[in-house]
């Protein structure tokens, strides 16, 4: 059981770790969720009492690390796979650990069996790859069989193979009554790891949720509509009408629509009295990958921008098409679809000019339709929306979970910026 | 404050899961492999296996060994085929021993300054604390090992050097050192080198730069005679003096009864002043481990 309370950390004017509290309970894999330099790292520092928190206390099972009795018995980490002496062998190096933790000398040479670096044992470690570096580290967190593990980007450098054993290995170590608790911004692997998900952007926490809550309270599913690629006009048509009656349309890069808070056959019906013929209507669940960029879009910290080549580029002779951008590139709302909440808030808010989302354009086509005034049509359209099972919101500063049923009490979320549409 | 309400529901709906799982009620896995409570000990065979586990020791140590003792030999067998009676009336056979020493030194310098900043240079001392979060305990054990390491191989090269000069020499003019002087210039330039490598690795844990540490105690070994021969001007004379005397060169050579200048330092001082300094730079380096972050 880990337990961080108003954990906050300063290195000079900069703020890594701002009042995060959660709690990482046994017999769960729980991930540990944000974009680079978001203070996974120094979270995971100070839960083991490397770096001294500024205010704010984590404890294990009720101890801070430091004060712990037998530390290493009772907690492994991984914390940095490089975070060995690259001129000692991997057996001296878990050798040296585990005569510092009072461990049997043979436990080395099982855990090296457990990772599967027997054959390499007594080779330096200097020439090991990432992936066999990581094994090592691995290694040195199972080395006391403690109750609670800590691993920082297990699968970073890890062949197909080794991902696979990770997150067995994960499961497992949970299933026997472990506290794991591991950091990643893999989110694809999270979704088949963990059960349990803290998620957090630029030290401030966003999420504290099962991994199922997490997805149906930050994936809006939503329709892929495409017109014929021939007649741009219907497609504007189409989008004048969906906005019309209550729904968010954003463009795609290949010309087709991502619709939300609309249901399919609504936007079928719409289509067909609007005249217009469609190619595609798709159904497009997002994925937990997707719930996570739409969270933390807003506090990542180094972004990707398009590669300008200002001044650099040929003139491109005359009648070639220019490369088609790929979709996402420098786009920063690209990930976010409004979610669920977004698209129902113009029905369930009378004032809809008052949300953070109200007041923005809705991009090209959306500006004019359900934003400001109520929208006759709008009525109709908001059971279906609802009907989904009501999400709760993540309030970063209530740090805390929302029990499913309590959707109202949350208001808009804060931390999504206005370029989250 | 409401925010101790919403954990209830949450812990009561996580409650069935946890035991879904095999094994998975709340006080969590227990381990078979016993349990023993840690001391100093190992501590000290961790840092055992450390030290003998990494190439650069073999290196600085060989290094070292080979300089005390190439060196000694060469001006040992300079000193017998050169000088004759009347330069070496009253000397201490021993006192050649000196100009090997000074330069090993450096090796002993870099092998202390490694023992602890390589660790930081890799990351390592993460690992360490995670497994010892008795910060004092890790350096108290470091500074142990090294220093029984460095004394011991000190010992044994410049002894070697000491018994080949004395029978090198016990045929010309130069007298015949007693048994203090062989104290001296054995154990006790053992003493003092090995306190200078442990000096070394107590500024290596304060830098936690490997390279930065290592030029700042060569410059605290040769700068103040570097200095000193560059302060002509009268006004300066005094602190001249005091740098010629108290150098680390100085300091040394007092070991070997040819100090470089007559007053200063004499007997023993050496070893109790490098002692304080060095008791000082550990107390530095205990509370800076027990404040900063890893």
């Amino acid at each position: 059981m880990i337990e961080a309370v108003g954990l906050t950390k300063r290195y000079g004017d900069k703020t890594a770790v701002y009042n995060l509290s959660f709690q990482v309970r046994p017999g769960a894999v729980t991930g540990f969720l944000g974009p680079n330099g978001s203070g996974k790292s120094t979270t995971m520092r100070m839960v083991l009492g490397l770096d001294n928190p500024t205010s704010g206390t984590v404890t294990i099972g009720g101890y801070p690390y430091r004060k712990l009795p037998n530390a290493p018995r009772q907690v492994g980490a991984l914390l940095d796979a490089k975070a060995v002496h690259g001129g000692r062998s991997a057996r001296a190096h878990l050798l040296s650990l585990a005569q510092l933790s009072g461990i049997p000398a043979r436990r080395v040479d099982e855990v090296l069996g457990v990772v599967g670096l027997q054959e390499v044992a007594r080779k330096r470690s200097k020439g090991f790859s990432l992936g066999m570096g990581q094994r090592l580290g691995i290694a040195a967190a199972l080395l006391g069989d403690p109750q609670v593990l800590l691993f920082d980007e297990p699968v970073n450098g890890l062949d197909p193979e080794g991902i696979l054993w990770v997150r067995n290995l994960m499961k497992a170590l949970a299933a026997e009554g472990r506290t794991v608790f591991v950091s990643s911004h893999l989110m694809s692997e999270m979704a088949l790891t963990a059960d349990h998900l803290i998620v957090i952007g630029r030290g401030q926490l966003l999420a504290d949720m099962s991994v199922k809550d997490f997805i149906s309270a930050n994936s809006a599913d939503f329709a892929r509509v495409r017109t014929p690629d021939s007649e741009p006009q219907l497609r504007e048509k189409l989008s004048a009408a969906l906005t019309e009656a209550g729904g968010h349309v954003l463009p795609e890069q290949d010309g087709a629509l991502r619709v939300t808070g609309l249901p399919l056959p609504r936007i079928s019906d719409l289509a067909h009295e609007a005249d217009v013929r469609l190619w595609e209507l798709s159904p497009h669940q997002a994925s937990l990958e997707e719930a996570y960029m739409r969270m933390t879009q807003g506090v990542v910290d180094y972004r990707s921008t398009i590669d300008q080549k200002a001044g650099l580029q040929q003139q491109l002779p005359p009648g070639a098409q220019p490369p088609m951008p790929v979709p996402g590139q420098g786009q920063p709302g690209w990930y976010a679809p409004p979610p669920p909440q977004q698209g129902g808030q113009p029905f369930g808010m009378p004032a809809g000019p008052s949300g953070p989302y109200g007041g923005a354009p809705a991009g090209p086509y959306g500006a004019p339709g359900a934003v400001g005034h109520p929208n006759p049509y709008a009525a109709p359209a908001a059971p279906p929306v609802q009907a989904a099972p009501p999400a709760p919101v993540p309030q970063p500063q209530a740090a805390q979970e929302q029990p499913p049923a309590a959707p109202a009490s949350a208001p808009a979320d804060k931390t999504q910026p206005e370029d989250a549409r | 404050m409401s925010t101790h309400q919403p954990p209830m529901p949450q812990a009561a709906a996580a409650a069935p899961d946890r035991q879904a799982a095999p094994g998975g009620s709340y006080p969590g896995y227990s381990s078979p492999i016993p349990v023993v409570r840690t001391h100093l000990g190992h501590a000290l065979a961790s840092e055992w296996t450390k030290i003998k586990s990494v190439r650069s020791t073999m290196w600085t140590l060989g290094v070292f060994v080979l300089l005390v003792i190439g060196i000694g030999l060469l001006t040992g067998f300079a000193v017998e085929s050169s000088a004759g009676d009347a330069d070496l009336a009253g000397e201490n056979p021993l006192s050649f021993g000196f100009f090997g020493v000074l330069l090993g030194s450096i090796c002993v310098i870099t092998l202390g300054v490694l023992t602890t900043a390589s660790e930081y240079g890799t990351g390592m001392i993460r690992t360490t604390m995670t497994a010892c979060p008795s910060r004092g305990r890790v350096l108290a054990a470091k500074a142990i090992v090294f220093f029984v390491v460095a004394f011991a191989v000190t010992l044994a090269a410049v002894s070697f050097v000491a018994m080949v000069h004395s029978s090198m020499l016990s045929g010309t003019a130069a007298e015949k050192p007693s048994g203090g002087t062989w104290f001296k210039a054995t154990v006790g330039v053992s003493l003092y080198i090995a306190l200078l490598g442990l000096l070394s690795l107590v500024i290596g844990s304060i830098i936690r730069h490997s390279a930065g540490a290592i030029t700042i105690m060569i410059g605290v070994v040769l700068a103040p005679l570097v200095i000193a021969l560059f302060m002509a001007a009268s006004s300066l004379h005094k602190v001249q003096q005091w740098l010629l005397e108290y150098s680390i060169p100085s300091q040394l050579s007092v070991f070997y009864d040819n100090s470089l200048t007559q007053s200063g330092p004499s007997g023993w001082d050496p070893l109790w002043i490098m002692l304080g300094v060095t008791a000082a730079a550990y107390a530095g380096a205990y509370a800076l481990l027990q404040s900063r972050d890893v």
